[in-house]
């Protein structure tokens, strides 16, 4: 998909980082991630910490998604594929197997990763609807598996997973400890996303993105390009699913589902795709839409579709996009 | 064994006819507009509903209700073909994609906060009622005038598709709108019937299914994901392809449904990942 | 200061991050200390305050209770809104306070997602202090919720759920399962309709736990009354069109199928039966049918099946007075999962009532010693598991023609005493070896 101009020089902005602060001053968005990071630390004080986890792994997932969308031009509407897998073994891996929480998360974000290298290099061979029917395809098969297979626990999901304890010394099983640990994990998932876009690998999935046939013409292998970055998309939502289940204690069949790999196309769309931040705005107005109107029963329904519908007639460029587009216009 | 077998077979056709008539009204939006329709679904459960709402609130029968309830929705679509899609044009074919999902969201929930989500029962019809043993198996009138009708609708559409003139302009409004509008033709308004005709397919099986199913907000959503495999596979361009994938996959599905019952949900799916890796473009699908 | 009282009258430590015990601790401490600052005073006297009338103490000043509920989803029309209408009469019935201490009732929508369901409760836990939270129908949201509640010291009083390892191995000393369970339902049944010469068995499944328990179970008891089981289907969960599973059932030639299905499933099924002319021959028997689906089928389409219930709205005077009553604010009549939410919650007040306190552990003890009387069920009693074992009733779908006014739906046909309807604790719930 090609998102605006807008989006386009902002993210050449961050990129370079040259905006228009004088020489020896940090640039703009180094203020704001230091802003973001203060409140991302103050955040279990000002708000429900479970919910301000919650707005932390559905951020990754979010982020992870839009790495793909956003800059490598890649729809897929199977990623929930790669969140729920991975939380069901780190839960296996946790509950069953009683191996330390950092060894589930790798083996979940393993696993993620794995399925996004096997999806992946079947997938890539096509491209716009098909590529995305084809990763449909493949989380529907997922999601197969794991209601049949019994160690999920089916329709009930898998409960009780314990949260341990981090390098067998911090317990976590307080809400506060393990908001920090959460939030620790997102800023270095926040981290590899962060450097796979601004780094010459980065410069080459948005050439890519923009005009596939020239890449190719300049020599690029697209196809091994559009891999590496499904299998570090796919990775990064394993790694948001792991933490999701040790967050709630359990992985349930909705991780796995179809609605799942919706939502985060909505997120990633209404916060803005293709600029860093928001897949993050998108991901906290998602959960605050569904935690404020949870009264409201099927409104939710009605007001998600509403604002989907919204967004892509007139603000495609996302919450964040219009921001920076109403700021490039008005200095 | 034999008899068991082809009891399951019929079945499998008849279920595969369903599909054919409510994949082809997905299959001419996208192969006309290169829209894809994800409100499909929803369309379909429209069209249920208003054939029970023409019962409940105004007396109004089956046979009516054929005909009304697709009149009724297409026209829906047209207006939301106007207002809302027209503004996507010439866009990312996917935009298109994100609206009607958009419109399935808010139409699903409208209805299930008017309804509840248990539904309501809609008769068969008086003349369809009753059915004949066939010796393997009981085949009810009405699941036979289901095959039928569907049959008939699909290949009068792929004819006006693919054989007469008007089919002409609307597959020539597809490569190069411009150049036919200079001919005089009103494409924009061509465009609009289209979507509207689509729609009134998918209200149409709607109606249809009403007798059989329960008529549910979320018939739709229960639907829509085999539905987008059957055009999937037969190729995103082609009416003939859809009504082919939409029989054969009710056949296989069928099969399946005897011999490994959990699989029967997720072997469309594998189908469509076995013909996407196998053939690019679908079944009949042609390289856009 | 609510914080304070809490600590002091629970016997069991909390888990929550609060400040204040370690200042009652210290308090309690200095009190053998010759000097006392004006601070160390004004918190000894409030130590002295709070430990005087440990009589009537009610945590946070109110009752809570949250219904956890599907209000939008496949339950929403057996429990949903309506269950939220029972918990109401019964906050009111009760005269709006205990132990001098109003009672709040509120409400959420779990969507039937487990995930949702346990944030919800977390959040009600954590932040609004929810003492009990009812119904949860579907188990695998009560299955979610209860080890939460578990480690929260909150109790949970499920009606909508029935799976049998709530008070089996998923058991906790928290919990309360009131309504009814997959093995009350198919013991009901499956014994009543062999009995009434039902002998040979199909089963169509819905492939999920929840139905394989409930074919499980009536198979157990169908071939212990001396019936015979010739096969089964698993249908994927959850299923509209059944006409390949109905087929198979019709070539087995058994007298009776058996629906191991619920919701959407078991109305599309019986639809479709008819559909196919399976009911002129065999019989259909669903394993779980509540009021609002023979409602939503109409009774043309349903008569003549048998099912078991907890509840029946015209069973007797009692139950109808207080089913009207429910009628008049909810316009259908109730399910035996809403009188169920009306009747548990009417049970908790009295046990916060008898035992003085809203303490956890002595309430449960409190309703685990009170016996259920009332018009929901008579004799009931709540085991040491936490399930509530009571009368259940066999009911067979009237026809058009029987059926006289309104929702005249059911005839019952026979009452199963609590002993044969419910099986014993299972020694596989911590608390039975205890």
């Amino acid at each position: 998909m090609k998102p605006t101009s807008a989006t386009t020089a902002a993210s050449a902005a961050s990129a370079t980082g040259a905006t228009s602060a004088p020489r020896g001053r940090p640039p703009a968005s180094a203020w704001a991630y230091a802003l973001l990071v203060a409140l991302g630390l103050a955040a279990p004080f000002l708000t429900y910490p479970v919910f301000a986890m919650n707005v932390l792994c559905l951020a990754l997932f979010a982020s992870a998604f839009n790495l793909l969308l956003g800059y490598a031009g890649l729809l897929s509407f199977g990623h929930a594929a790669f969140l729920g897998a991975a939380a069901y073994l780190t839960g296996l891996a946790v509950k069953v197997w009683g191996l330390p929480i950092e060894l589930g998360i790798l083996a979940g974000t393993a696993l993620a990763a794995l399925l996004g290298l096997v999806f992946g290099a079947l997938a890539i061979r096509r491209s716009g609807i098909y590529f995305a029917m084809i990763t449909l395809g493949f989380a529907q098969m997922i999601y197969f598996l794991v209601l049949q297979a019994n160690w999920t626990g089916g329709e009930d999901g898998m409960q009780g997973i314990p949260r341990g304890k981090l390098l067998g010394v911090f317990a976590l099983s307080g809400n506060l400890p393990m908001y920090y640990f959460v939030f620790g994990l997102f800023l270095l998932g926040f981290w590899v996303i962060h450097r796979t876009i601004h780094s010459p690998f980065g410069q080459v999935l948005r050439a890519i993105r923009e005009n596939e046939p020239r890449a190719v013409s300049l020599g690029y292998d697209v196809d091994r390009y559009k891999l590496l970055a499904f299998v570090i998309s796919a990775g990064l939502s394993g790694l948001a699913g792991s933490m999701k289940a040790l967050v709630f204690q359990s992985a349930t069949l909705s991780d796995v589902h179809w609605h799942r790999s919706g939502e985060v196309v909505l997120m990633t769309l209404l916060g803005g795709m293709g600029t860093p931040l928001g897949p993050f705005v998108g991901a906290l107005l998602a959960v605050a839409l569904e935690n404020y109107l949870a009264s409201y029963g099927s409104w939710v329904t009605v007001i998600t579709g509403g604002v989907f519908m919204a967004c892509v007639l007139s603000f495609r460029r996302g919450i964040v996009g219009e921001v920076l587009a109403l700021v490039k216009r008005s200095f | 064994m034999i008899q068991v077998l082809s009891g399951q077979l019929l079945i499998g056709l008849i279920n595969g006819s369903f599909y054919a008539l409510l994949s082809l009204g997905l299959a001419i939006i996208f192969g006309l507009l290169n829209v894809v329709n994800f409100a499909h679904g929803a369309q379909y459960m429209l069209g249920a509903f208003a054939a029970w709402m023409a019962l409940h609130y105004w007396g109004v029968g089956y046979w009516w209700a054929l005909v009304l309830a697709p009149l009724a929705v297409g026209l829906f679509g047209l207006v939301f073909e106007r207002l809302c899609l027209r503004r996507l044009h010439g866009l990312d074919p996917l935009y298109g994609l994100l609206l009607t999902f958009g419109l399935a969201l808010v139409l699903e929930g409208l209805f299930q906060n008017a309804y509840g989500i248990s539904g309501n029962s809609y008769p068969v019809p008086a003349a369809l009622e009753g059915g004949t043993n066939l010796g393997f198996m009981y085949l009810p009138r009405y699941r036979a005038w289901v095959v039928l009708v569907s049959m008939a609708v699909c290949f009068a559409s792929w004819f006006v598709v693919e054989k007469t003139r008007l089919g002409a302009y609307l597959r020539a409004g597809t490569e190069n709108p411009a150049l036919l509008q200079a001919f005089g033709v009103n494409v924009p308004l061509m465009f609009s019937l289209t979507y509207g005709y689509g729609v009134a397919l998918a209200a149409f099986a709607g109606v249809m299914a009403a007798p059989i199913y329960q008529v549910t907000p979320l018939m739709g959503s229960g639907v829509i994901m085999v539905v987008f495999a059957v055009v999937v596979i037969g190729g995103m361009g082609s009416i003939l392809g859809s009504i082919v994938t939409g029989l054969g996959l009710g056949l296989v599905e069928g099969l399946t449904k005897y011999l490994y019952p959990p699989a029967s949900d997720v072997v469309v799916f594998v189908v469509m990942a076995l013909v996407l890796l196998l053939r690019p473009a679908g079944l009949f699908g042609r390289q856009r | 200061m609510a914080r304070t009282n809490r600590h002091l009258a629970s016997t069991a430590a909390a888990t929550a991050t609060s400040t204040a015990a370690p200042i009652v601790q210290s308090a309690a401490a200095t009190s053998a200390a010759a000097t006392l600052t004006p601070t160390l005073a004004l918190l000894l006297a409030l130590a002295a305050f709070a430990a005087a009338p440990a009589a009537a103490q009610v945590s946070d000043g109110v009752v809570k209770v949250g219904v956890l509920t599907d209000m939008t989803g496949a339950y929403s029309d057996l429990a949903g809104p309506g269950s939220l209408v029972a918990a109401q009469m019964a906050a009111e019935d009760f005269g709006g306070k205990v132990l001098g201490k109003p009672i709040v009732i509120i409400s959420a929508d779990h969507q039937n997602k487990a995930d949702v369901a346990s944030s919800i409760a977390r959040k009600w836990f954590d932040e609004q202090q929810v003492d009990a939270i009812a119904d949860l129908v579907s188990s695998s949201t009560a299955l979610a919720v209860m080890p939460v509640a578990a480690e929260k010291k909150r109790i949970t009083l499920l009606s909508g759920p029935g799976s049998t390892p709530i008070a089996g191995d998923k058991c906790t000393p928290y919990n309360v399962h009131y309504t009814y369970n997959t093995y009350a339902m198919a013991a009901g049944t499956g014994r009543a309709v062999v009995n009434q010469g039902g002998k040979t068995w199909f089963f169509i499944t819905a492939d999920y736990v929840f139905g394989k328990s409930l074919e499980a179970d009536t198979s157990k008891v169908v071939l212990a009354a001396g019936g015979k089981v010739l096969g089964d289907v698993k249908a994927p969960f959850p299923t509209t069109d059944f006409s390949s599973y109905l087929l198979q059932a019709q070539g087995s030639g058994a007298q009776i199928i058996g629906l191991a299905n619920a919701g959407a499933d078991t109305i599309n099924s019986i639809k479709q039966a008819n559909e196919f002319g399976l009911t002129k021959k065999q019989n259909l028997a669903g394993l779980l049918v509540f009021l609002s689906d023979v409602h939503s089928l109409g009774l043309a389409t349903a008569k003549g099946m048998y099912l078991t219930t907890a509840f029946y709205w015209d069973r007797d005077d009692a139950s109808r007075k207080w089913s009207k009553r429910f009628f008049e604010r909810h316009h259908k009549m109730p399910t035996m999962v809403q009188a169920g939410v009306y009747s548990e919650l009417t049970h908790y007040f009295a046990a916060i009532k008898a035992a003085g306190t809203d303490n956890p552990d002595k309430v449960m003890a409190k309703m685990r010693e009170m016996p259920v009387n009332d018009f929901f069920a008579k004799n009931g009693r709540i085991g040491v598991d936490g399930l509530h074992r009571h009368d259940m009733y066999l009911a067979q779908v009237k026809s058009p023609e029987e059926s006289k006014y309104p929702w005249d739906y059911y005839k019952i046909i026979r009452t199963i005493p609590a002993a044969e309807a419910f099986e014993a604790p299972d020694p596989a719930c911590p608390q039975v070896k205890k």
